[in-house]
């Protein structure tokens, strides 16, 4: 054990509090239990520990072994090895900025141009730094809606249509609110007239309606409607978008949404259980003062020099203290860094490639699925992207259990969280798989269906 | 400092000037002194709402702190200075005049009573700063 004490510091102090041996603080211990014999195997030497680490972490299958159809929520798509290789410098390797944060312009400016490229990709007027993840970034739009209203407005109308972890978030978030109810999701559906179902549930109590944006079953909605009556209600809307996605389709500020928030690990961040991701939160220029978390600005500084800052602070804990309105006053840095490295590799037209990549073979494997016999496309009029639903005569766990020998990775079982859609799989295709991969999973799926 | 008469004060540092029927709240020079820069105005009441005393008319942020603004009267707001959304700075520049914040009717004149007078305000004030 190592204490920074000298014997004679320890003597001192021991003296001073009237002990004769450091024992003898411990004597409201039980004697037999003071101090107990550890029962642990000797050390290992450091070649020995990197062995049986390596041997534990083989036993873990990753996207480099399967190819995967697994999507919901998140996305196993290409990341330049650029990314990593800039992410990992020294001076971005941190996750904060310092407590002086304009001391590192570097790591401002980054912020900035983030900031920058979240308000292109949804056509919002503005970006906050950041927040953990999409369901964080969800849970606080309806938190913001919440506080815009002043707690007048007491319903949250959440889509069920809404990723279910996203939908949990929320709720977690908003059970500390008075009165306020978190709704619209509740009942089973055949999801056909979902949207319908939601704009019927707006009212003068409404703070804010949430739909997804392509939904959690992949399919792209026009909210043009809802966006509408929801306005005429008075009440505000927030579009959770699939960044990627955003490539191909008309964005969120297009539709006059008030809020757009998602989930970044599209944008250059790898798979991992428990993240880090990244919460992309984006809103209209008249909500700014309302928006959590931290915010980049462009200034210049006493010679004219261009230069960045932390701007309305006041928003956080430093000044408003107990009168925020969020907690959060931090962001996801270096998830927020990858995505703006992602995205500056890309460009505009190689970021729109890979979205039309991942449609076009979404689309290919969807219609090779849809001839199979036992499977069906479970919303045969709705377009969707790069995500669909099949319905499946076997049992959903049973074909991913198939797959999985064939090392595939098969999609998302949807009875995990929506009763109704027993035998319904969801699938998702991004740019990463071939042709080959997806022809080899439709020979899979054809064996299975005829076990 | 200034401390207009003609005004009451409230300990919390607010002024309510008495105009026909109706009465103007507003901050004052003492507290946006205190408050130094202010940045930004959120009220919390909107016109036609029915206010009690010791609800709050709205959240004041400078570059130091944000404070809240309490009525010191029950009645019904009937005007809001929307100029202080683009120039919060009225509140440190002007306090009495273009820095009023709510314009109201009054539930009862006598709640007034409880309030300071200019002279009584500067002595309190004097007795704050000790």
């Amino acid at each position: 054990m190592f204490t920074p004490h000298t014997p004679q510091e320890i003597d001192e102090m021991l003296k001073v509090i009237g002990v004769d041996k450091i024992e003898d603080l411990f004597q409201s211990v039980p004697e037999k239990r003071r101090f107990p014999k550890l029962d642990i195997p000797a050390a290992l030497t450091e070649m020995e520990v990197a062995a049986e680490l390596n041997e534990i972490a083989s036993a873990n299958a990753s996207t480099d072994d399967f190819i995967s159809f697994l999507g919901a929520g998140a996305y196993d798509h290409y990341i330049p090895a650029a990314v990593d290789m800039l992410l990992r410098r020294g001076e971005f390797y941190t996750a904060y900025t310092p407590y002086q944060p304009e001391i590192s312009q570097g790591t401002l400016q980054s912020i900035f141009e983030f900031q920058s490229l979240m308000t292109e990709l949804t056509g919002m007027d503005v970006s906050n730094a950041s927040h953990y993840d999409g369901a964080t970034a969800a849970a606080e739009a309806a938190n913001m809606a919440y506080h815009i209203f002043r707690g007048k407005r007491k319903k949250v109308l959440v889509s069920r249509a809404v990723n279910p972890q996203y939908r949990e978030t929320i709720r977690a978030y908003m059970q500390g609110q008075e009165d306020v109810l978190v709704i619209g999701d509740e009942e089973e559906s055949s999801f056909a007239e979902d949207t319908q179902k939601l704009i019927d549930k707006i009212d003068q109590d409404t703070a804010v309606v949430i739909v997804q944006y392509p939904d959690f079953f992949g399919r792209i909605i026009d909210y043009t409607k809802l966006v509408n009556i929801a306005h005429e209600f008075g009440a505000l809307v927030t579009f959770i978008f699939n960044p990627t996605a955003l490539g191909l389709l008309k964005p969120p500020g297009a539709f006059d949404a008030d809020i757009a928030v998602g989930d970044g690990q599209p944008l250059g961040i790898p798979l991992s259980y428990g993240g880090p991701y990244l919460g992309i939160f984006t809103t209209k220029e008249k909500y700014i003062r309302k928006l959590a978390g931290r915010l980049v600005g462009e200034t210049v500084d006493e010679k004219g020099n261009r230069a960045f800052v932390l701007t309305l602070t006041a928003r956080e804990q430093h000044i408003r203290r107990e009168k925020s309105t969020s907690n959060i006053c931090s962001n996801q840095g270096l998830m927020a860094l990858a995505a703006t490295i992602y995205l500056s590799l890309l460009g505009k037209n190689g970021f729109k490639q890979v979205a039309n990549l991942c449609y076009q073979k979404a689309h290919y494997a969807a219609e090779q699925i849809a001839n199979l016999e036992g499977y069906d496309l479970a919303f045969k009029d709705t377009p969707f992207f790069h995500e669909f639903v099949i319905k499946t005569s076997k049992p959903v766990d049973q074909i991913n259990l198939h797959l999985q020998n064939h090392w595939i990775l098969g999609g998302y079982d949807l009875s995990q969280a929506y009763p109704e859609l027993d035998h319904h799989i969801l699938i998702a295709v991004t740019e990463k798989i071939s042709k080959e991969d997806i022809d080899d999973f439709v020979a899979a799926l054809e064996e299975v269906a005829h076990d | 400092m200034r401390t207009p008469t003609g005004l009451k004060y409230a300990k919390t540092d607010e002024w309510i000037k008495v105009e026909g029927d109706e009465a103007k709240l507003g901050i004052s020079d003492y507290a946006q002194d205190q408050l130094s820069d202010v940045v930004y105005v959120e009220f919390m009441v909107d016109v036609d709402d029915h206010v009690s005393k010791g609800d709050a008319v709205a959240t004041v942020e400078s570059v130091k702190a944000a404070s809240d603004v309490i009525f010191p009267a029950s009645g019904t707001i009937v005007a809001i200075n929307e100029d202080l959304a683009d120039a919060p700075e009225m509140l440190n520049s002007e306090p009495y005049e273009g820095g009023w914040m709510v314009k109201m009717v009054l539930d009862d004149p006598s709640d007034l009573d409880e309030m300071l007078e200019a002279e009584e305000y500067e002595a309190y004030n004097e007795e704050r700063e000790g």
